[in-house]
């Protein structure tokens, strides 16, 4: 036994290797959330009336909101005058070549393992590449613009797209959805942006890559995604952070509009600074991701593989507005050391025949706490709705929590709604099979917990998948991956 | 190859195994019978490294080496199989990763090259085709999902791919059809060879029908209280137990 | 902790200037064991107040307006003019137990002595024995309750004079259960506090049902509170049965501590009433202990029916399981919140919790939010929440032998239910039920005989 927890114990104790910082030149404003710092945000950004007006409504509405406190997390108060707003690499946001970009900006990606030169970008993946918020760099830009796909920054689309910007912003997630929602609505900095014409099916995935680099920064990036009927994209996004002692804030926003039969598949690898071993710094990941199926028979599809950040505090979630309208959320959440994660979905049926399927594979270790919080509400009117949840917890060591809370409203009687969620530590006698093979107990966690993780990890596009499992071995190993 | 002495194990303050003693030379085939719940299974489980095993005593030599100083892969590595009596599902984990992670480690152990993966495919069609097992197998889960028989077959498989010096097989023949018994039995058989020994742990006869023992042993209240040849099989199937725990006592 | 808004508060001076001005009678006659918690729990219940939707532990069930109407308090024992033992006369066949009868929350003064019982039971009402022999009371009254945030807990403590009273010495097996008749009889709207308190010694047994009956028709609000303390290697069932008219009201809560391989079932049926609330709080306090928790709701009309569990394993070994099921008709609201909490160290855990709902009408609602909190990791915990309907498969089945499809539904949710009663373990209370519940489902009144008067 006490071979086993040594074991456990080492397997669980991992560094985090995108720690290191960048020394970029950045434009920085003065700590400190007002108006003013606002109308310097928006002015910074040239934007139309309609933006300001926006972030305006979204601060005014922000003062008025609490902290929301019935997460099952401890979060240490923020000070929200001591963040600084607004980060950008100071050469200007977008670049003709990647000559002009800041060889030190390109070091960077390169070490993450995100190359922008696109003759060496993975065969089918557009990259629009954030760092603190600002967008630096999008690649096969024109390859995708000659199908009508509009795949930018949010600045650039605030500027060269305003109406769609207009008609769309704040569809999914109103300015006063929630505390972070509300903050990101006043301060966001930049983001990605994403257009899909009516039929048309993206011939690639999409992929934004956030870095947090600058200290004393807050990262709000906003994502807005529209798929037009019958269209089609698969988005990845994935992140990091350098290692600081002190604790970053993330508050950003996704939303996805769907219209008639589009289908946008959202996947997401989750690899910010977690903390050190003793849970000191780290990011804290408030995220509000939200998908309107709008459309008859549209789907939207959130999968997630949550590894890094401090404090994780984010539910991608679908309302199923339209007709038989199909909703997803595949999840798998590593807490290890101080980490806490309180993550899930949100799937509202609306429409007739409308489905949903949650799958979240929860593992903890260390020192850790894990929940699941969702909630299924089927309306009166979503006659004949299905549901399925199935949330798992997996233990490594007696140290950690794992929690689940689903929420389950049902209003009619033809809807039929299923929720199942099993706790247990992980199998000795899985290991002990291993041992008898002649596979170590190390290999065999990360074995056993990756068939635990497969079947989220398998919705993951193909070379996402690998990234995640490796992923996912770091987060619970040694140096292995 | 193996030498037990005096071996001891309990749990929870009983003792199941009292004082065991057992020798088991290259080449030769042994098979363990006794009745439910005198230890055969406990057997099998401390030799291979099984924790949960209080108050374990005595000396277990094994090719030279004290097995208890070594850990459960170790003692799999240096060539200790055990057929498990109740293989555990892996839910997630295919079939052919697990077997390739697990020749490999033998491979590393033994100084050789880990299998690309078209020699262990070219190694894996090779072991199915002598075992005339069904090629579905490994591309599922591990045991997740197998029948009894699957299960039982895929343990002989993955003896037939590791290539232990000693096998020791639990009660593989429980629950099988007289097919899958044979599938099971020439498996054992075709890779009998002098350099390798097989405990054979069976509650009754039947499997040594097609295995034939050198030697047969008689385990009662955590000791072999009995020891003969394979005739001792059949005066066992013919007269049950109790003769033998009537002498006992 | 909750923002209260202006009607709230309105709303909770309204109860604590009850409590303030009626401080003196609450206390006249009642044993200081009852009296020194009365002023701390009224100041726990000003905290939050009685719950609405924003208290997270009540999200499905409002209790705002059942408190808002105007209801008679009582604050002393009132005769009763008839003799309730010839009024009241439960048919049960084969249903052989001692009978003790409460009304309105009270002892009732003319109960019939029960002779027979083994030497050291006492059964009574909680106000008389706390007088009588503190020290059968003192070492447990309101040491679970005092414990619990809950606002409603509170109010009990703060108002309560009296209820059932049952302490079994160690050692003793009472083999007839106790049924406890709960009657509500009153000319107008009354407001009940009861206060129930059951002791089962070490290595003792006993039965408890508890039937909750409505002998006139009019408005009621009960507000109870019922505390057992299992002791080491005791064996407790505690059976529940509410039948009421669809105008009474109820916030029931019930807390079990269990010592050292202890064993309780209790298993609540829910037929007839208004709002409904049961809160159900265990504590596995010793190894080895064992909870099985079963509840069931047949609902139609406007009823709503609230089950609330939260099941603590407190220490390492021990096991429970829950089972609650919800039949949900016309305009009915259900709701179901089961926690199991594993705290840390309790190893060897294992806990499972269902919740199975079928809603017959589309303005029927059910809500279900089951919880798990694990602290420690060898633990097997699961919970499942299903809502649908009846199989609509193995109804065809059953047509397809001949039945019609009235009688196939009706033999679908008998079996729906079935699954809870079996596990009653007195026989003719099992068999009572599992007829009650088949009139219930048949839509005619499911009514005790002579007990109860819908």
């Amino acid at each position: 036994m006490e071979e086993q927890d040594k074991i456990l114990h080492e397997v669980t104790s991992q560094e985090y290797k995108y720690g290191f910082t960048t020394d970029l030149e950045m434009d920085t404003i003065p700590k400190g959330l007002n108006e003013d710092v606002i109308r310097m945000i928006s002015a910074k950004k040239e934007e139309p009336e309609f933006m300001l007006q926006f972030r305006l409504d979204a601060y005014r509405k922000w003062l008025k909101m609490p902290m929301p406190e019935w997460a099952y997390l401890k979060i240490p108060p923020i000070d929200f005058q001591d963040i600084i707003y607004y980060a950008a690499p100071k050469k200007k946001a977008e670049y003709e070549s990647l000559d002009e970009v800041d060889p030190e900006l390109l070091e960077t990606f390169n070490k993450l393992g995100i190359p922008l030169e696109e003759q060496k970008v993975l065969a089918g993946v557009a990259v629009d590449a954030v760092i603190d918020s600002v967008s630096v760099k999008t690649t096969f830009k024109e390859t995708l613009a000659e199908k009508g796909i509009i795949f930018c920054s949010f600045s650039e689309a605030v500027q060269e797209h305003p109406d769609l910007v207009k008609k769309y912003i704040g569809m999914a997630v109103p300015v006063a959805d929630n505390f972070f929602a509300a903050l990101n609505s006043a301060v966001f900095s930049d983001g990605s942006f994403c257009f899909i014409p009516k039929g048309v099916k993206c011939p690639m995935e999409l992929s934004t890559y956030f870095r947090i680099n600058a200290a004393g920064t807050g990262q709000f990036e906003r994502t807005l995604i529209i798929a037009e009927d019958e269209s089609y994209v698969s988005y990845l996004e994935g992140c990091t952070a350098p290692m600081r002692d002190e604790n970053q804030l993330h508050a950003a926003v996704v939303e996805i509009i769907a219209l008639d039969r589009a289908e946008v598949k959202y996947s997401t690898v989750q690899n910010w600074y977690p903390g050190d071993k003793q849970g000191k710094g780290g990011v804290y990941n408030f995220v509000t991701k939200r998908g309107i199926c709008r459309g008859e028979s549209s789907k939207i599809s959130w999968t997630q593989v949550e590894t890094g950040s401090a404090i994780t505090w984010k539910y991608p979630s679908c309302i199923l507005m339209g007709d038989n309208s199909v909703g997803e959320f595949n999840s798998v959440a590593v807490t290890n050391n101080f980490q806490q994660a309180d993550t899930g979905t949100k799937m509202i049926h609306i429409g007739k025949n409308t489905k949903s399927t949650i799958i979240s594979k929860g593992i903890s270790a260390g020192k850790s706490d894990n929940s699941y919080r969702g909630l299924v509400k089927v309306l009166p009117g979503a006659v004949n709705s299905r549901n399925f949840s199935q949330c798992d917890s997996l233990l490594l060591g007696s140290t950690c929590g794992a929690h689940t809370f689903p929420y389950v409203e049902v209003g009619n009687k033809s809807s039929i709604v299923e929720h199942e969620a099993t706790t247990s530590k992980i199998g000795e006698d899985q290991i002990f099979y291993c041992n008898q093979r002649g596979i170590s107990t190390e290999d065999a966690i990360g074995m056993i917990v990756n068939g635990y993780a497969k079947e989220v990890l398998n919705k993951l596009p193909m070379e996402f998948a690998v990234e995640a499992q490796k992923l996912l071995q770091i987060s619970l190993e040694g140096s292995v991956g | 190859m193996l030498t037990i002495k005096n071996l001891k194990a309990s749990v929870e303050d009983k003792e199941i195994l009292r004082g065991l003693n057992l020798d088991v030379k290259a080449g030769e085939v042994h098979a363990i019978m006794g009745p439910n719940g005198s230890g055969k299974s406990t057997l099998g489980n401390v030799l291979s490294g099984k924790e949960g095993y209080d108050d374990l005593d005595g000396e277990v030599e094994f090719l030279g080496e004290d097995l208890f100083e070594l850990a459960a892969e170790d003692r799999a590595k240096k060539g200790l199989f055990l057929g498990f009596q109740y293989p555990v599902e892996i839910p997630g984990v295919p079939m052919v990763n697990f077997l390739k992670a697990s020749v490999n480690e033998h491979r590393k152990f033994k100084g050789l090259e880990p299998l690309s993966a078209s020699e262990f495919l070219k190694l894996m069609r090779e072991k199915k085709e002598m075992l005339h097992l069904d090629s579905q197998l490994t591309n599922r889960s591990v045991n997740e999902g197998f029948s009894g028989g699957e299960k039982k077959k895929n343990e002989i498989f993955q003896m037939a791919m590791l290539e232990p010096k000693l096998a020791i097989l639990d009660e593989t023949d429980s629950g099988l059809d007289i097919d899958a018994l044979k599938i099971v039995a020439d498996g054992v058989n075709a890779l009998k060879n002098p350099e390798r020994s097989t405990i054979v742990i069976t509650h009754y006869q039947r499997l040594l029908e097609y295995i034939v023992p050198d030697f047969v042993h008689v385990l009662y209240q955590g000791q072999i209280v009995k020891s003969g040849g394979k005739e001792l099989a059949l005066e066992l199937e013919e007269k049950g137990y109790d003769w033998i725990k009537k002498e006992t006592v | 902790m909750t923002q209260l808004i202006a009607k709230d508060i309105a709303l909770n001076e309204r109860y604590t200037s009850l409590f303030y001005e009626n401080k003196e009678a609450l206390e006249k006659g009642s044993s200081p064991i009852l009296n020194r918690m009365r002023e701390i729990a009224i100041k726990r219940f000003e905290k939050d107040g009685i719950p609405g939707f924003k208290n997270e532990n009540y999200k499905y069930t409002n209790l705002q307006p059942i408190f808002e109407k105007k209801y008679q308090h009582i604050f002393e024992y009132k005769r009763v003019e008839v003799d309730l033992n010839d009024v009241f006369r439960c048919d049960v066949p084969q249903l052989d137990t001692y009978v003790v009868l409460l009304v309105n929350g009270w002892y009732y003064a003319r109960n019939r002595e029960l002779t027979e019982l083994p030497d050291g039971v006492v059964v009574g009402g909680l106000q008389q024995v706390a007088n009588e022999h503190p020290e059968l009371v003192q070492d447990y009254l309101n040491r679970q309750a005092a414990l619990s945030d809950d606002p409603m807990v509170a109010l009990n403590t703060a108002f309560a004079k009296d209820g059932f009273f049952m302490f079994v010495p160690d050692n003793v097996h009472l083999e007839k259960p106790i049924q406890v008749i709960n009657l509500m009889r009153a000319e107008e709207s009354i407001f009940a506090t009861q206060r129930n308190l059951l002791v089962a010694g070490k290595n003792s047994q006993f039965k408890v049902v508890f039937c909750d009956h409505t002998l006139t028709q009019g408005e009621f609000l009960s507000n109870n509170v019922t505390e057992v303390f299992v002791e080491r290697d005791a064996v407790v069932d505690l059976y529940t049965v509410q039948n009421q008219n669809n105008q009474a009201n109820s916030v029931n809560a019930s807390f079990f501590k269990q010592e050292e391989n202890s064993n309780l079932l209790t298993s609540t049926a829910t037929l007839h009433g208004g709002l409904i609330r049961n809160n159900v709080k265990i504590t596995l306090d010793g190894e080895y202990s064992h909870a099985d928790v079963y509840g069931m709701s047949f609902t139609d009309k406007k009823q709503h029916v609230d089950n609330y569990t939260n099941i603590e394993h407190a220490k390492a070994n021990c096991t429970s399981n829950q089972v609650y099921k919800n039949v949900l008709d016309e305009d009915s609201v259900g709701a179901f919140a089961g926690r199991i909490h594993v705290v840390r160290d309790a190893q060897k855990t294992a806990a499972f919790q269902r919740n199975n709902n079928v809603l017959l009408t589309d303005s029927a609602k059910m809500n279900t939010k089951p919880q798990l909190i694990i602290d420690a990791d060898d633990v097997k915990c699961s919970h499942g929440a299903t809502i649908g309907q009846i199989d609509e498969e193995a109804l065809f089945y059953i047509r397809t032998r001949g039945i019609n499809e009235a009688d196939a539904r009706l033999m679908l949710m008998n079996a729906f239910a079935h699954e809870v009663i079996q596990e009653i373990r007195v026989e003719p209370l099992r068999d009572r039920i599992d007829e009650l519940v088949d009139k219930r489902l048949r839509g005619e009144l499911a009514r005790c005989h002579s007990c109860d008067m819908n």
